[in-house]
């Protein structure tokens, strides 16, 4: 071996030791949100669009969720809402059992609805997210791109963070006994690929997009078109954004 | 199963929202840290504020405040999901949660209240020292701490300190209880819980359940150890928790009046829970029985005192002491359970909730919890002598 090669070996593998030593420093302050080779997650800000006039709640966003992301049974990371309004005072909401696993039963036919709809919901990745200022261990956090995850390592278990959540989005993972929720399947979008949920959907009623990307279809259409969020009156930002929203909805 | 409220609604809850998620463990909690800071301010009373007629029950209520703070986070690591992890709250805590304060809080006013047993309990650890051989000998002297001082100036200094420790002790005593409060109080998720006036609640119900339990036990062992009840101190106490009582009931009603008159959201949801799932426990036991009949009772006590036998004014506080007693714990039932009882969707209502018998959070494990607090008070009033006639019988 050359003395030159010699030098640059080492300073390779010196190199290779801090930045795998910061790496582990990385992993065990934010934990291992930062993936991927190439993947830089100061490049990306992401959000979620959901249009309420294309959902025909089918619920193959559901099954999608449940099967990639293993959730437990009688618990759900999305659920599909559907409402019927009878009369200006007279709205009926239902869900199926797991959020709408099994799809939905038809209307009684002739039952009378003025209109109906169905909602998807799915954590809003707020920006102020209660669940996050919540957690006494740190165990709720955001990364960079503006996902809201939980280290289950980390995470106590005491449920605060339940509670917190204004949307019903958090649980307790019943085996693991640690808080679980949706993560807009972080492992796939630190890959380039769409969460699970946007995939499945057959209509294109649920879009998912990145803010710092400036030919986005999101993007664009949060900022050209009026859009609503869930429960605005609470002011915790959520990152989940919906088309025709109607007011019946919380 | 939603009763219509100008406005028909099927109810509906989200997915998530079908069990309770904090359960009889989480209604302990407040219902012993209440316990805490109640009896501690009993004792804060005699020592701070030298109110003589609280001298039978100023080290008493100390001991008592001591033995529930022990195990005031037994409830909590049994509640939690992984309590292995427990000390992660001091260990990295994330200090914009209030739940982070917990571990500061709670050591804070441990350390004050262990102080001040010290210095209080001084001059007796040293005498039950020099008395006694072997074990017990050995036992007392490692907690005198090598200092055997009794003199005068010694004992005086012991005075000055306990005060200021017990000055010390009321805002450490009410940040712990206060905080617990807080806790609910600051989560904007839940309109049931969601109010600036929760921790002041939370506060004033403390002191009923601890001047509540204070009676109750005064009254329980003075005639196990053949000692007289002294009447101004019944009297005495009965007087605080009438006073604490009016003001934790009004502020309770306030919160209720104040949600109805507003019509907001909120009460959709707060009406039907009321009415239909609370009616028992909230109508009957935190307001009738617990509360307007014990004002009455108190009342009378309060007011017709110098007419009253010493008999009759025992009585009625003992019975006026359990209903109170129970309120408070129904008043944490109500709002820890009853807020988890509706679901967020404001829709609708969560399944009922009972806690089991044998259950890991169930009735049991709470009885046991809540019984150790007495054994651990029944071993120290062995040894230590909590009642001031019985420390001067023992001294002379």
């Amino acid at each position: 071996m050359k003395r030159r090669d010699f030098v640059k070996t080492g300073l390779g593998g010196v190199l290779t030791i801090l930045i795998g030593k910061a790496g582990i420093a990385h992993a065990l302050v934010g934990g291992d949100a930062k993936t991927g080779d190439t993947y830089d997650w100061e490049q990306h800000e992401y959000a979620y669009l959901i249009d309420i006039s294309k959902c025909i709640g089918c619920t193959m966003c559901v099954r999608a969720c449940k099967r990639e992301n293993n959730v437990p049974d009688n618990f759900v990371r999305t659920w599909v809402e559907r409402y019927h309004v009878l009369d200006f005072d007279q709205t009926i909401v239902d869900c199926p059992p797991n959020g709408g696993l099994n799809g939905y039963k038809p209307l009684v036919e002739g039952n009378g609805a003025s209109k109906a709809f169905f909602v998807p919901k799915m954590c809003n990745h707020c920006k102020k997210s209660p669940c996050e200022q919540v957690c006494p261990v740190g165990a709720a956090y955001h990364t960079k791109e503006g996902v809201v995850l939980v280290d289950p390592k980390r995470c106590i278990g005491c449920g605060y963070c339940v509670q917190a959540c204004p949307y019903g989005c958090r649980f307790l993972h019943p085996v693991d006994h640690v808080a679980s929720k949706c993560t807009w399947c972080y492992h796939r979008i630190t890959k380039g690929l769409k969460p699970a949920c946007v995939l499945a959907c057959p209509r294109g009623a649920r879009l998912f997009g990145d803010l710092k990307d400036p030919n986005d279809p999101v993007r664009k259409t949060l900022l050209e078109t009026p859009v609503q969020v869930l429960r605005p009156d609470l002011l915790t930002e959520p990152q989940c954004f919906y088309l025709h929203l109607d007011k019946e909805v919380r | 199963m939603f009763p219509e409220i100008g406005h028909e609604i099927l109810g509906y809850a989200f997915p998530n929202d079908v069990h309770i998620l904090w359960g009889l463990m989480i209604v302990l909690y407040p219902f012993i840290t209440g316990l805490v800071a109640g009896s501690f301010v009993v004792s804060a009373l005699y020592h701070v504020f030298d109110k003589q007629e609280f001298k039978p029950v100023g080290r008493f209520s100390l001991v008592l405040s001591f033995c529930f703070l022990c195990f005031a986070t037994l409830p909590l690591l049994n509640h939690l999901g992984h309590p292995e992890r427990a000390l992660n709250i001091v260990v990295t805590p994330n200090l914009q949660s209030a739940m982070a304060g917990f571990g500061f809080f709670y050591s804070t006013y441990f350390l004050i209240v262990i102080l001040e047993m010290w210095f209080v309990f001084r001059p007796d650890i040293i005498r039950i020292a020099s008395e006694s051989t072997g074990l017990k000998r050995f036992f007392f002297a490692l907690l005198a701490l090598g200092t055997y001082s009794t003199s005068q100036k010694a004992l005086e200094y012991d005075r000055k300190i306990t005060k200021v420790l017990a000055i010390l002790g009321i805002p450490s005593a009410c940040i712990l209880h206060g905080y617990v409060g807080f806790l609910f109080g600051a989560l904007k998720s839940n309109p049931w819980w969601s109010t600036p006036l929760m921790p002041v609640i939370f506060l004033f119900s403390a002191m009923v359940s601890g001047i509540a339990l204070t009676i109750v036990l005064y009254m329980i062992t003075m005639p196990l150890k053949k000692m007289k009840i002294s009447r101004e101190c019944v009297a005495g106490l009965c007087r605080w928790l009438w006073m604490f009582l009016i003001l934790t009931f009004t502020l309770e009603c306030l919160e209720i009046i104040t949600l109805a008159y507003e019509r907001a959201e909120a009460w959709l949801v707060i009406k039907p829970l009321l009415v239909s799932h609370l009616t028992f426990s909230y109508f009957v036991l935190q307001i009738g029985i617990g509360a307007v009949l014990p004002i009455i009772l108190l009342g009378l006590v309060v007011g017709l005192n110098k007419q009253m036998t010493d008999n009759l004014q025992n009585t009625i506080a003992t019975i006026s002491a359990l209903l109170l007693i129970v309120q408070v714990m129904a008043m944490r039932w109500n709002v820890i359970i009853g807020g988890q009882l509706f679901s967020k969707s404001l829709r609708g209502f969560r399944l009922e909730y009972q806690p089991g018998f044998f259950e890991k959070e169930g009735i049991l494990p709470a009885l046991a919890i809540l019984i150790l607090p007495f054994i651990l008070f029944a071993v120290i009033q062995k040894y230590l002598p909590l009642f001031s006639g019985e420390a001067d019988k023992q001294r002379e």
